[in-house]
């Protein structure tokens, strides 16, 4: 597994990987939103916590075929279903491995993107921890959808018709734990709604996306 | 005798074709009954005005929208662990039915809410899962249209049916936590201290009726022509073949 999760991670950050792409995309959109809607800090520091939520989720969104159709195409998963590992392993080390180049950095740039959008000063805390709780949903429930769409040509549009409904939850739930924190009302109540949605993708998505997976190669 | 002999698409297409003339019967009748009843012979409501005669498409395409994702999730479940051809073809031929009650719901909905609301949107909790729901339903056809091989794409449609309903249910509850409600609670439910007035109620449970056999009647149909298509191209390849 850990090998597996080497190679994807190797794949990812040597050439052509497109490991920078999703984050110079949430900085895009970051840097967009107040050309569109005005500099006022007012404006701004009310919109943030959903600009860098939806920023994220579509930056995660714009790498998600990467997870299996490279593989799908030179046959390395074919490889990967005839190996001792079981497929849902496979599944979970995949979506691993696409958090940790997407959602992690994600999380860790999202701090001063908050900068650039005037988030206040009690909200980062926040912020960071929404993130870290529901970026690995967002990687999860992704792989879910690359694995439903690996067979189809030209399937990316696709997958972002069939993923984003189920990002929904995820993204109420943390863009009101950034809100509610910086309102200081109660936000621990929408965050551990999220880790419960991270916890329970990651422990039965597997099992759907490598059944789905086992159609495709079939 | 069991329910299962129905898989066999022929004997399914003798007993619907049976059925359908019947059903279609029904739905036209009760469709009738409900709606005139319902826009001609109801009082006018004290402060809505005429315009409460909405609930009639209202209420009953939204309900018909919901039954009709159930519909799918039973046939994909049936088609994923018995590999009847017949139950893929149902959950398929539901999806387009569904995915129109969900948009007449939205539609009629709009057009109360303008004069009643004064706004033709707003984000309202129930408001704004229904537009997710119908956003479950365009992926779920789409799936559908781009997967070539029948089975494979009735394989994944079954599992996004699954893993859909459950994060629909979600965001059913995660919207609520997020906007309160302009849209009103149930008021239909049989056990509720208050419901709709009964000279409304009436006509509207049998539009909902309607609505139901309606939906039964398309799905059947679909279905039937979807059989038909499948036996086409099995004759067709066998034409390529000899």
């Amino acid at each position: 597994m850990s090998a597996l999760l080497f190679r994807d991670l190797r794949l990812a950050f040597r050439a052509g990987g497109g490991f920078g792409l999703g984050l110079a995309f949430f900085l895009l959109v970051a840097v967009l939103v107040p050309l569109g809607v005005g500099p006022e800090p007012t404006t701004l520091a009310k919109i943030a916590p959903g600009i860098l939520w939806v920023g994220a989720l579509l930056a995660c969104l714009l790498s998600l075929d990467r997870i299996f159709a490279l593989d799908f195409e030179d046959g390395s998963l074919d490889l990967l279903a005839t190996s001792p590992l079981p497929m849902e392993g496979a599944v979970a080390v995949k979506a691993l491995a696409h958090w940790l180049v997407t959602g992690l950095p994600l999380t860790l740039l999202a701090p001063v993107l908050g900068l650039l959008l005037n988030l206040p000063a009690e909200s980062y805390l926040w912020l960071i921890l929404s993130l870290l709780a529901g970026t690995p949903a967002l990687s999860m429930i992704g792989a879910f959808g690359a694995a439903l769409t690996v067979g189809i040509k030209r399937g990316g549009l696709l997958l972002s018709l069939l993923v984003l409904p189920l990002y929904v939850p995820t993204l109420i739930f943390g863009a009101e734990v950034i809100k509610r924190g910086a309102s200081g009302a109660d936000a621990v109540t929408p965050l551990a709604l999220l880790v419960a949605i991270t916890a329970v993708s990651g422990a039965l998505l597997p099992f759907a996306a490598a059944a789905a997976i086992r159609v495709n190669l079939r | 005798m069991s329910l299962w002999e129905y898989a066999n698409p022929k004997k399914f297409m003798a007993l619907s074709g049976r059925l359908l003339p019947w059903i279609v019967a029904l739905t036209v009748l009760s469709l009738g009954i409900g709606i005139i009843w319902g826009f001609f012979f109801t009082p006018d409501d004290y402060k809505q005005g005429s315009t409460v005669k909405i609930i009639y498409i209202h209420v009953p395409a939204a309900s018909a929208a919901i039954n009709a994702w159930a519909v799918m999730l039973v046939a994909s479940l049936i088609w994923i662990v018995r590999r009847h051809h017949v139950s893929a073809l149902v959950a398929k031929a539901a999806a387009p039915v569904g995915l129109t009650f969900t948009l007449i719901a939205l539609i009629t909905g709009a057009l109360w809410g303008q004069p009643m609301w004064g706004t033709w949107w707003a984000w309202d909790p129930r408001l704004t899962s229904f537009l997710i729901f119908a956003l479950f339903y365009m992926g779920y056809i789409a799936l559908w249209e781009a997967v070539e091989n029948p089975d494979t794409a009735a394989d994944l449609t079954g599992v996004l049916c699954i893993v859909g309903s459950v994060f629909a249910l979600l965001s059913r509850y995660a919207v609520n936590f997020w906007n309160q409600g302009l849209h009103q609670g149930a008021s239909l439910s049989l056990d509720a201290k208050e419901n709709v007035s009964d000279v409304f109620w009436l006509p509207l449970v049998v539009c909902i009726i309607g609505f139901e056999l309606l939906f039964l009647a398309l799905v059947l149909i679909r279905t039937r022509s979807e059989i038909r298509l499948r036996r086409a191209q099995a004759l067709a390849a066998r034409e390529r073949l000899a």
